[in-house]
């Protein structure tokens, strides 16, 4: 297209002002279309296609701080006073005080306030106004809620090393304080940066412990004392016994001398009561429960070995780790031992050997917890390996009752202060389990998940309602527990007493039943022994039973051996057989027991022979033959 | 002056009261039967109080004002009179 617009402009007009004027359209070029010009372009095919006009938007997860409140409190000083009073000073204030009272105002003011007020009280005198008006009317059954627990608060280890919580306690005097103790219970696991400390929370401030407890060792229990809620008790790893007083600091008080301690982890401490105050006992893996008053903690007051066999031998002892008191019974108390067996003591015998009254077995593994009844004091809770037991006093052979095997192991119980039907157990999968019997025997009334690791150690407040549970993390969570589970039911007692009785009587039948059948297999066997004198028929002596399990042992490795070099002969058997295959491929042969498949041309499978194959090992006869089949891959597994 | 002797004595002895404060416009507690931190302590919060409470009614009707406060706690009841920026506190603990 050759079309060009020429515009030209005078010189002199350049810079002029432009002077517009309206001018009708005028056509200056059309360009008609030129159809030739249509072939050098192909028409597309329609196409659909989706245009959206969106907003771009982007999404962020944000996680607030954690915002940590201070509460503080105002003093309020006196104020208001003209600048010239000092308010200090009695005859000013005074002065002042008597020249309002004669202000106008003042007066006329007094009897309409007077008055009014004297309305009011009179009122509140004659009536209660605020009455709620259907008080006092027979409460309506609420129908009841599914029961619940929340979480209130979680406090954890400000350390960057986590810690386990392996003990708890609550502080006596209404429990507004968690003393929590941290270490870490693996076998030399423990790093060389790990703190030492323990804490004491708040229950209301999460964010700060309220004071750091500062031992020589990581501490593995501590308790308050409920005398003197200033006052704590902690055993550390290390076996020496620790005690602080709050109101000192940071630092323990006193410590026990490491010759005359524990040469394990104290595993548990308790307070005892005592006229003093200052008694406590300990227990530990290394077999020993030894007595201590915390004024002088340079030698415990008393030790007690617990051997089975009453000997006091250090060597034979269990291991201690649990302990069990109960105030209302102070002399009597209960060690769990980690052979699994429940050991009950007298303190107050004359000899060591009575010391020990008897033993429950119940358990294939420690027993991490053990605890009395508050409302019945004969039935005790052991928890061990995956179940939990309640036990009878008078019943030594067997627990009156048990949950089933749960699927983990658990770790820590006890019972609810406030309904003596229920108790807490926690496991180590994270799951914290509220058991109700009289609800239900067979599984937990309520079961939680806590937190994703494993629990390590429970306590109930006292009050029935906070839970207190520690992790592996070193996380504590208080939990609440529903009202249901936290208020005692009507006849509850008195339910529950009967279920014990009732459970007591059928395991005292069995016993009973059991012993029958054994004194009559006792009169048998001895019957059929007197006639059987003279046949060595005793029990082999170890080396004996040594030496016959190692020819059983031996035995069943040559008859293995055999087995195997048989089957490697028939494999190779079968590669030579091979020769015999003709060209009609549906073959089956059992090769002493095993079978041979052979599903299309090109797959001649065996298995279970033993040997790997392949068609390039077989002899050049094999080959040939072979050739006839094609494709044939001949495995021998 | 005895009236207003004999009206506040009244009220002082009568049953179930606790203690009696008088403010004056400024804050300053003038009469009170209850000791001197105790005083300063009602005086001030609830001046506070009943300003809050006055600017509440008066915004809601400009025309309105307030006359008085009840307030009801577990413990006992705390009852303010208001006059002419003049403050009557009496604590009562309501017999039932």
């Amino acid at each position: 297209m050759e079309i060009v617009h020429v515009y030209t402009k005078d010189r002199e007009e350049f810079g002029r002002q432009c002077l517009l004027s309206d001018r009708p359209a005028e056509l200056l070029l059309d360009v008609l279309p030129d159809q030739n010009l249509a072939s050098n372009f192909i028409q597309r095919s329609h196409r659909d296609q989706a245009v959206q006009a969106g907003r771009q938007v982007s999404e962020h997860q944000v996680n607030t701080e954690r915002f940590e409140s201070d509460s503080c409190g105002i003093n309020h000083v006196e104020g208001g006073w003209p600048k010239d009073i000092n308010p200090l000073d009695m005859e000013q204030t005074i002065r002042f005080r008597k020249k309002a009272e004669k202000d106008e105002s003042y007066l006329n003011s007094i009897p309409q306030l007077g008055s009014v007020a004297e309305h009011c009280g009179r009122q509140n005198n004659a009536v209660d106004i605020y009455q709620e008006p259907f008080d006092g009317w027979e409460e309506v059954e609420e129908s009841p809620e599914p029961p619940s627990a929340k979480t209130i608060n979680i406090f954890r280890d400000p350390n960057e090393v986590k810690r386990t919580v392996t003990g708890l306690s609550w502080h006596p005097d209404g429990g507004r304080k968690l003393a929590a103790a941290y270490s870490c219970l693996d076998f030399q696991k423990a790093s060389r940066d790990m703190s030492l400390d323990s804490y004491i929370w708040d229950v209301e401030n999460p964010n700060r412990p309220e004071l750091t407890l500062k031992p020589a060792s990581p501490l593995v229990c501590l308790d308050y004392n409920p005398k003197d809620p200033h006052t704590l008790v902690g055993g550390s790893y290390n076996g020496q016994i620790v005690y602080w007083d709050t109101r000192r600091g940071s630092q323990p008080v006193e410590l026990s001398s490491v010759e005359h301690s524990h040469r394990d982890p104290v595993y548990k401490i308790i307070w005892l009561q005592s006229k003093t105050g200052t008694d406590a006992f300990s227990a530990s893996t290394d077999g020993q429960v030894l007595w201590w008053d915390v004024r002088r903690l340079s030698e415990p007051t008393e030790r007690l070995v617990l051997d089975p066999t009453r000997e006091g031998n250090l060597d034979r002892a269990l291991g201690a780790i649990s302990l069990e008191f109960e105030a209302t019974m102070p002399t009597k108390f209960m060690v769990g031992t980690e052979q699994g067996l429940v050991v009950s003591c007298n303190r107050k015998a004359k000899t060591p050997t009575e010391k020990i009254v008897c033993t429950y077995d119940g358990h294939h593994g420690p027993v991490y917890a053990l605890q009395r009844n508050p409302f019945f004091p004969k039935n005790f809770l052991t928890v061990g390996d995956w179940t939990a037991r309640i036990w009878s006093e008078d019943i030594k052979e067997s627990s009156i009752m048990c949950t089933k095997y749960q699927m983990s192991y658990l770790t820590d119980a006890c019972w609810s202060p406030v309904r003596p039907s229920v108790f807490f157990t926690l496991k180590m999968d994270g799951m914290l389990d509220v058991w109700d019997i009289l609800f239900k025997q067979s599984d937990p009334t309520l079961s939680l998940k806590v937190c994703d690791r494993a629990l390590y150690s429970l306590r109930v407040q006292d009050n029935g309602r906070l839970v207190a549970c520690g992790s592996q993390q070193g996380e504590t969570t208080l939990l609440e527990i529903c009202s249901e589970l936290s208020t005692l039911q009507k006849n509850e007692k008195s339910l529950l007493a009967a279920m014990f009785e009732r459970e007591t009587k059928r395991e005292k039948i069995l016993e009973a039943r059991q012993r029958e059948i054994r004194l009559k297999e006792r009169s048998r066997s001895e019957q059929s022994r007197e006639e059987e004198i003279g046949r060595e028929d005793g029990e082999d002596d170890p080396d004996q039973l040594i030496a016959r399990a190692e020819r059983d042992f031996y035995n069943q490795v040559e008859a293995e051996l055999k087995r195997r070099e048989m089957r490697e002969e028939e494999a190779l058997r079968v590669s030579h057989s091979c020769s015999l295959i003709s060209s009609h491929f549906h073959l089956r042969a059992s090769l002493s027991g095993r079978c041979i498949h052979c599903g299309s041309p090109g797959q001649v499978h065996t298995k279970h022979a033993g040997l790997h194959l392949s068609p390039t090992h077989l002899s050049s006869s094999d080959q040939r033959m072979f050739s006839n089949i094609h494709q044939v891959s001949f495995h021998v597994l | 002056m005895a009236q207003v002797e004999e009206t506040l004595k009244r009220i002082e002895a009568s049953k179930g009261v606790i203690g009696t404060i008088l403010v004056n416009a400024e804050g300053i507690p003038i009469r009170t039967t209850l000791d001197n931190s105790t005083t300063v302590q009602y005086a001030e919060l609830l001046c506070q109080l009943s300003m809050l409470a006055r600017t509440t009614v008066r915004d809601i009707d400009p025309q309105n004002d307030l006359t008085f406060l009840r307030i009801r706690s577990k413990k006992h009841e705390i009852m303010v009179a208001l006059e002419n920026n003049y403050l009557l506190i009496v604590i009562q603990n309501p017999c039932e």
